[in-house]
């Protein structure tokens, strides 16, 4: 560190920006990372038998799966389309 | 029945084996009868380390597949007649390691041994995971740099899985943070991520923060575990560590820059 580099700060600092980073990540990565491994495989068959009587996009559907504790709990969610004659 | 402790840290070259033989000296030095196991299987390093690599006969894979008994395979320190060694094999590959052999392994050196310390490779394969399967305690090794602090909570999530207290439902491994190659000038600066944010991040209890220090290659190059050098910075906050550990109260150091006006004016060290 010289007599320079102590008049210049930089604007942003790196450090604030690598934190920011890594909590969004890290908070990112823990949820996938506790789920099942039959999470993702569960999802598409679920999409594949909704989708044999209702018009969904592929997108219309999540499975979330939650630890809390001793409890598990997995949510479905499905979001049928508003118009009626897409439906069967 | 001894304590069993992993260090870990996911990522390569964050310190995992100079903390392995610094905390092992630490702990013989205080008066505990302590091994040092290294689980890096083909590229062992620990043996350098402690400057023991010449002594190498027999390894822990001889010991696991039964061609040598472990008080054969165990290297006693030449700086302290506590502290004992057990070299990974460099010529098998990592699939030599068996759970069973590893358990049988721990098990026996429980019987003589206060501390035993599991020195993990790098990455989640099988010996990082059969270091980590035995544990009661983990340090987790981590650098105030972002792949290394991911990695670090990577590790943690197979910690608190992937264990045998996690599958017997028993208490869980017990987590320190140990922040290495830590630069106060550079958290000032706003150059590096500070205790507090990797902290806040991994939300683990801080065991102590190891400064970046020139004594640490000192230390290898001379094959010396650098807690040793009692002068050195990087020597003194690892005594600062063990001690923690034994449950003493020692405050924090090596945090905040120390370097006054003309020490930054001038540059150095």
């Amino acid at each position: 560190m010289s007599l320079l580099d102590y008049f210049k700060t930089s604007k942003t600092s790196s450090a604030s920006l690598a934190k920011e980073r890594l909590q969004i990540l890290v908070a990112h990565e823990r949820v996938s990372n506790n789920q099942p491994m039959y999470l993702p495989q569960l999802q598409k068959e679920l999409l594949d038998v909704i989708q044999k009587y209702v018009h969904v996009d592929k997108d219309a559907i999540s499975v979330k799966f939650e630890q809390d504790g001793n409890q598990e709990t997995l949510e479905l969610n499905i979001m049928l389309p508003d118009d009626t004659t897409k439906r069967f | 029945m001894a304590r069993i402790i992993v260090v870990t840290s996911g990522k390569g070259g964050v310190g995992k084996t100079t903390t392995s033989a610094a905390i092992a000296m630490g702990l013989a030095k205080k008066g505990h009868k302590t091994a040092v196991i290294d689980f890096d299987v083909g590229l062992r390093n620990l043996d350098l380390i402690m400057g023991c690599e010449r002594r190498v006969v027999y390894d822990f894979i001889n010991v696991i597949n039964g061609e040598a008994s472990l008080n054969q395979a165990l290297i006693k320190d030449k700086n302290c007649n506590l502290l004992y060694i057990l070299a990974a094999s460099q010529t098998r590959d990592k699939d030599a390691l068996s759970q069973e052999g590893v358990g049988k392994v721990l098990d026996d050196l429980s019987k003589d041994f206060k501390y035993i310390i599991c020195d993990s490779p790098a990455g989640i394969e099988r010996g990082a995971h059969l270091a980590m399967y035995f544990a009661d305690d983990a340090f987790v090794v981590t650098n105030p740099e972002v792949s290394s602090v991911r990695d670090s909570d990577r590790m943690l999530g197979i910690l608190s899985s992937k264990s045998r207290r996690a599958e017997q439902n028993k208490e869980p491994i017990k987590e320190y943070l140990l922040l290495t190659r830590y630069s106060p000038e550079r958290v000032k600066l706003g150059e590096m991520l500070s205790v507090d944010d990797v902290q806040e991040i991994l939300s683990l209890h801080l065991l102590g923060v190891i400064p970046e220090s020139k004594s640490v290659l000192n230390a290898s190059n001379s094959g010396i575990p650098v807690i040793l050098d009692e002068k050195s910075d990087a020597g003194q906050a690892y005594a600062d560590i063990v001690a923690r550990y034994l449950g003493e109260n020692k405050p924090h150091r090596f945090i905040d820059d120390k370097k006054g006006f003309f020490g930054k004016l001038f540059g150095g060290k």
